[in-house]
């Protein structure tokens, strides 16, 4: 699909709350591990209009500073609270680490493409996740969990840096001990102290115990690392039609308006930041982009 | 024993495509050999006269740090090949091998085949061709760590 800026500038005009925020306030600021933290908002007043589907994104304002798009990370059955895991690592991020509970934080949203959980009922389903990746998986998790009668296997493969950066590692562990779901970690490197995998995610793929053909899969992470899980589960017989990726860019509307997010002719905050393999394959790959 | 290995050797997928007669031969340098949590299979520096079929449990291979312990390079699970140090000289290991938990391998003697690969080059070439693949999956995993894509500079 193709839209321009002057499309989503009438859009913009014709819905004069889109880039308003809402006021939220901080339930609880969860430090997960070194870097990364997990903020409960609540609505101040009025919520957001619209409930959210796993996949999509808000706009966090850390009053003062600046905005950035950070994924939803809770349960959508939670709305109007939402849940959002954020790695600290510039300006606004560092600032949204310092808000306690109590504080006011501004949110529009929710913004772009979901994960297609609704439409792959019937599937064999795999999640791969790099790094913070996982949180932008995780209402699809809940998801898939909550209805999980409706799907066929339901696999999770994780990857992260070292034992130490393994992001919800409780829930890791209770959807590891389920009976109808498969879950498998591993680490980039580790001393002795770690008795799981060492090795990239795409490897978990090669022993995985799913039907290629009936399969599709979620991807999220570092954009390598999401081509080389790619090429591994194109390896196994799943098609790029089924395999779901989730770009990042630079996003700062959320509306398709500024462009910051533009490529090629894909507005990634409007038109992503979920796609197909097989609609993006070519265009991750142009170096000038 | 053979008798008992051969149809596991022959449906591997490692060795998908080999024909029967190598398989056997290939059988007759193989034995079942099992691993407690914690025991070292093989260490730095030793000569390296098997490589492994993993069939249950898991293997770290690690590099040590003085004073500071083993540094987990790579894990290898059920299904895995591992080690080709045994192909290529002067033979001897880079790497310690654990077992992280109880582990089962079929063992295969390097040197005995080595000796059947010079006998039959067409066995060779099978085998270089199936070691040749590994590694190149094992180089690719090895690039994309190099990376370090959770690092901060992702």
């Amino acid at each position: 699909m193709e839209t321009t800026i002057e499309h989503n500038c009438e859009q913009v005009v014709n819905n004069n709350h889109t880039m308003t925020p809402t006021i939220y306030r901080v339930e609880k600021n969860r430090r997960d591990t070194h870097d990364t933290f997990t903020l409960h908002l609540s609505p101040e007043d009025q919520p957001l209009e619209t409930v959210y589907e796993p996949g999509q994104f808000n706009m966090l304002y850390a009053f003062g500073v600046g905005e950035v798009p950070i994924s939803i990370s809770g349960d959508t059955t939670e709305w109007p609270k939402l849940v959002h895991t954020i790695r600290a690592v510039g300006s606004v991020t560092n600032a949204l680490q310092s808000l306690a509970t109590g504080d006011s934080i501004g949110v529009r949203g929710p913004y772009g493409k979901p994960w297609p959980v609704e439409a792959t009922k019937g599937k064999d389903i795999i999640l791969v996740a790099g790094g913070i990746g996982l949180a932008p998986l995780r209402p699809a998790i809940y998801q898939i969990l909550h209805n999980r009668e409706s799907y066929g296997k339901v696999i999770l493969l994780y990857g992260s840096r070292r034992p130490l950066d393994i992001l919800f590692r409780k829930e890791l562990e209770k959807w590891r001990s389920r009976l109808d779901m498969f879950v498998d970690v591993t680490v980039d490197s580790s001393d002795r102290n770690w008795n799981g995998n060492v090795g990239v995610v795409p490897r978990l793929i090669d022993t995985a115990n799913f039907d290629p053909i009936d399969t599709a899969a979620f991807v999220c992470g570092p954009e390598v690392m999401m081509r080389f899980t790619a090429m591994a589960l194109n390896k196994r017989g799943v098609s790029s039609d089924n395999i779901y990726v989730s770009l990042e860019r630079n996003m700062k509307c959320g509306v398709g308006l500024c462009g910051h997010c533009q490529m090629s002719n894909q507005f990634i905050c409007k038109d992503g930041p979920v796609y197909t393999y097989s609609q993006v394959r070519e265009t991750v790959l142009i170096r000038e982009i | 024993m053979q008798q008992t290995l051969e149809p596991y050797l022959a449906e591997h997928p490692f060795l998908k495509g080999m024909n029967s007669h190598h398989v056997e031969l290939i059988t007759g340098c193989a034995e079942n050999r099992r691993y407690n949590p914690g025991e070292f299979l093989y260490r730095e520096g030793d000569e390296a006269t098997h490589f492994y079929f993993i069939r249950h449990g898991r293997l770290a291979q690690e590099i040590l740090r003085p004073q500071k312990g083993g540094i987990v390079i790579q894990t290898s699970g059920p299904g895995d090949v591992l080690g080709w140090a045994w192909l290529f000289p002067p033979h001897f290991r880079n790497l310690d091998c654990r077992a992280v938990e109880l582990t089962r391998v079929l063992a295969l003697d390097g040197v005995c085949l080595r000796e059947k690969c010079e006998q039959d080059h067409e066995l060779g070439y099978e085998i270089m061709k199936r070691f040749a693949h590994l590694m190149e999956q094992e180089l690719e995993s090895m690039r994309l760590r190099l990376l370090d894509i959770y690092g901060n500079n992702d």
